[in-house]
């Protein structure tokens, strides 16, 4: 008999309401080991809150969320040693020197032999001549480099992006997007990519989920959504949801 | 016990260590945070000390209370630094936006306190030895001279002053920087009430009843009794032990209920105002 394997993020009618707003409505989704998944939706769409509370950073009002098998955020300690995030809506310590930030983040995630990771990472991330320099005296795109280098730390076997991307020019964010490739081919991680950016999804993920006002809109691979609009980019997909043409449009079919 | 639970509390050295070094980096990094750190205790210790030369002079009871006030003020420092070293560490996290990165390591809750401990003594001793000395060159008063009586001044105050920084953290995890000023000011409702400069006995009846359900006000009443009248008042030091124990737990559970709520509320996504 074939054994069923569970997604590694397994997301089951998850629902958070702030007060009086639903940011996150019931919405459901598994995730496959080794896949990369773009989260599309525009402001206010509930990625954020999603995507912290597969971290285990935000409590769920209802509804189920499973990372590697552990129920989140209540098993989070068996797990968060295996994912790690990025986002340029967090920082690193400004007055740190991007060595020192790696190393501290290298001890709390255990990583054996750490100035050899360091290292590594320093050189494939381009980062070699600025590890002894204060990250805060780094460029918007330097620093994103450190933010991903914190994020690839501890090899993640889960790695959730929310817009890596934003305010970098297009050759930086080229190159980020590059090295994500990269590392999810030779990791094998799962990646969870929330993001505006349609070309950047378009070209990262195998899997969109669109959502708008906490709910799942769509979600398919990026060439069906193509055919399914009749667009030619997702960006024109993105719109057709965001404006409530999709629904017109498969009620017109 | 749930395993989710036992490895809630599990204390990892290396993590606690990691956080460690994190402010230790960082006060390397800036000798204004160093400085700051032996200034304000400097100030008072000057001012509280040129005052007591001032009224022993004029009075032979104080005369006779040789360091009274001296004492009092190294004392509170050490009350009030402990809790600030413990609470201005964990504001270094909120001020640069990194708390959502330990929240989401593997770090617990547990660790991170036993983290802020470590640098509230830390910065305590960087702060206070050097006061120390310089009270024994301007003032002729030798704070080590008081023996383990002073040990046992010291494990109260600290507790105390951990207790309080524990709650005052987990408010900021809950209600953001807007609760910041908490931090600064939240010790001093305890000055009058610890009677940090003077007897229980001057505040009225109903008000030393809450007096002393402060540990605190055991230490100040203690340090008094071993200055002017020499005797070492362990009833004292063990009834304020006893309190510190109490309210250090209700500080841990204070801590992570506030951290629950956060969790709830979403609030460690955004540690803003």
């Amino acid at each position: 008999m074939a054994k069923i394997v569970e997604p590694v993020i397994a997301v089951d009618q998850l629902v958070k309401v702030y007060k009086t707003t639903r940011a996150v409505d019931g919405i459901s989704f598994g995730l496959e080991g080794g896949s990369i998944t773009g989260l599309l939706g525009g402001n206010g769409a509930g990625k954020t809150t999603t995507i912290a509370m597969i971290m285990g950073l935000v409590m769920p009002t209802s509804g189920t969320v499973r990372v590697l098998g552990a129920d989140m955020p209540r098993q989070r300690y068996h797990v968060l040693h295996k994912m790690n995030f990025e986002s340029p809506y967090v920082d690193m310590p400004h007055r740190l020197t991007v060595r020192q930030n790696l190393k501290v983040f290298g001890r709390l995630y255990a990583v054996e032999d750490l100035d050899a990771r360091i290292a590594t990472l320093a050189e494939s991330l381009d980062l070699t001549e600025f590890l002894d320099r204060p990250t805060g005296k780094l460029s918007a795109g330097q620093k994103t480099r450190v933010a991903l280098a914190k994020a690839l730390i501890n090899s993640p076997q889960v790695l959730l992006l929310d817009e890596p991307t934003a305010s970098l020019d297009p050759d930086t964010a080229d190159w980020v997007r590059s090295h994500l490739e990269q590392f999810r081919k030779e990791r094998g991680a799962t990646v969870l990519l929330a993001s505006h950016n349609m070309a950047e999804v378009e070209r990262l993920c195998e899997r969109v989920i669109i959502m708008k006002r906490g709910r799942i809109e769509d979600d398919d691979t990026p060439q069906r959504l193509l055919v399914r609009y009749g667009r030619q980019t997702l960006e024109e997909v993105f719109l057709d949801v965001a404006r409530g043409r999709g629904e017109a449009r498969e009620a017109a079919q | 016990m749930s395993a989710a639970a036992t490895s809630a509390i599990t204390l990892a050295p290396h993590r606690i260590g990691a956080m460690v070094l994190r402010y230790v980096y960082l006060l390397r990094s800036s000798w204004t945070r160093l400085l700051e750190l032996i200034y304000w205790p400097a100030v008072q210790l000057f001012v509280w000390g040129f005052l007591q030369f001032y009224i022993a002079q004029n009075s032979g009871f104080f005369a006779r209370a040789s360091g009274v006030f001296i004492a009092a003020v190294l004392m509170w420092d050490v009350l009030f630094r402990g809790q600030l070293g413990f609470s201005v560490s964990f504001l270094e996290e909120m001020w640069s936006r990194n708390l959502s990165n330990l929240m989401i390591s593997p770090l617990r809750p547990i660790e991170f306190v036993c983290a802020l401990m470590i640098m509230s003594l830390i910065r305590l001793a960087i702060g206070m030895l050097p006061v120390t000395f310089l009270a024994m060159a301007f003032f002729g008063f030798n704070v080590y001279g008081l023996g383990l009586a002073l040990a046992a001044f010291f494990v109260n105050l600290i507790l105390t002053s951990w207790a309080v920084g524990i709650v005052v953290a987990g408010v900021l995890l809950r209600n953001g920087m807007g609760a910041e000023s908490l931090a600064w000011t939240l010790m001093f409702v305890l000055m009058p009430l610890a009677c940090v400069y003077y007897p229980v006995s001057v505040l009225p009846s109903w008000l030393q009843a809450i007096a002393w359900t402060l540990p605190p006000t055991y230490v100040f009443e203690g340090m008094r009794a071993l200055l002017m009248e020499h005797v070492i008042r362990i009833d004292l030091m063990l009834e304020a032990f006893v309190l510190n124990v109490l309210y250090f737990a209700a500080g841990v559970f204070a801590f992570l209920q506030l951290l629950k709520s956060a969790r709830r509320v979403g609030s460690l996504l955004q540690s803003g105002e």
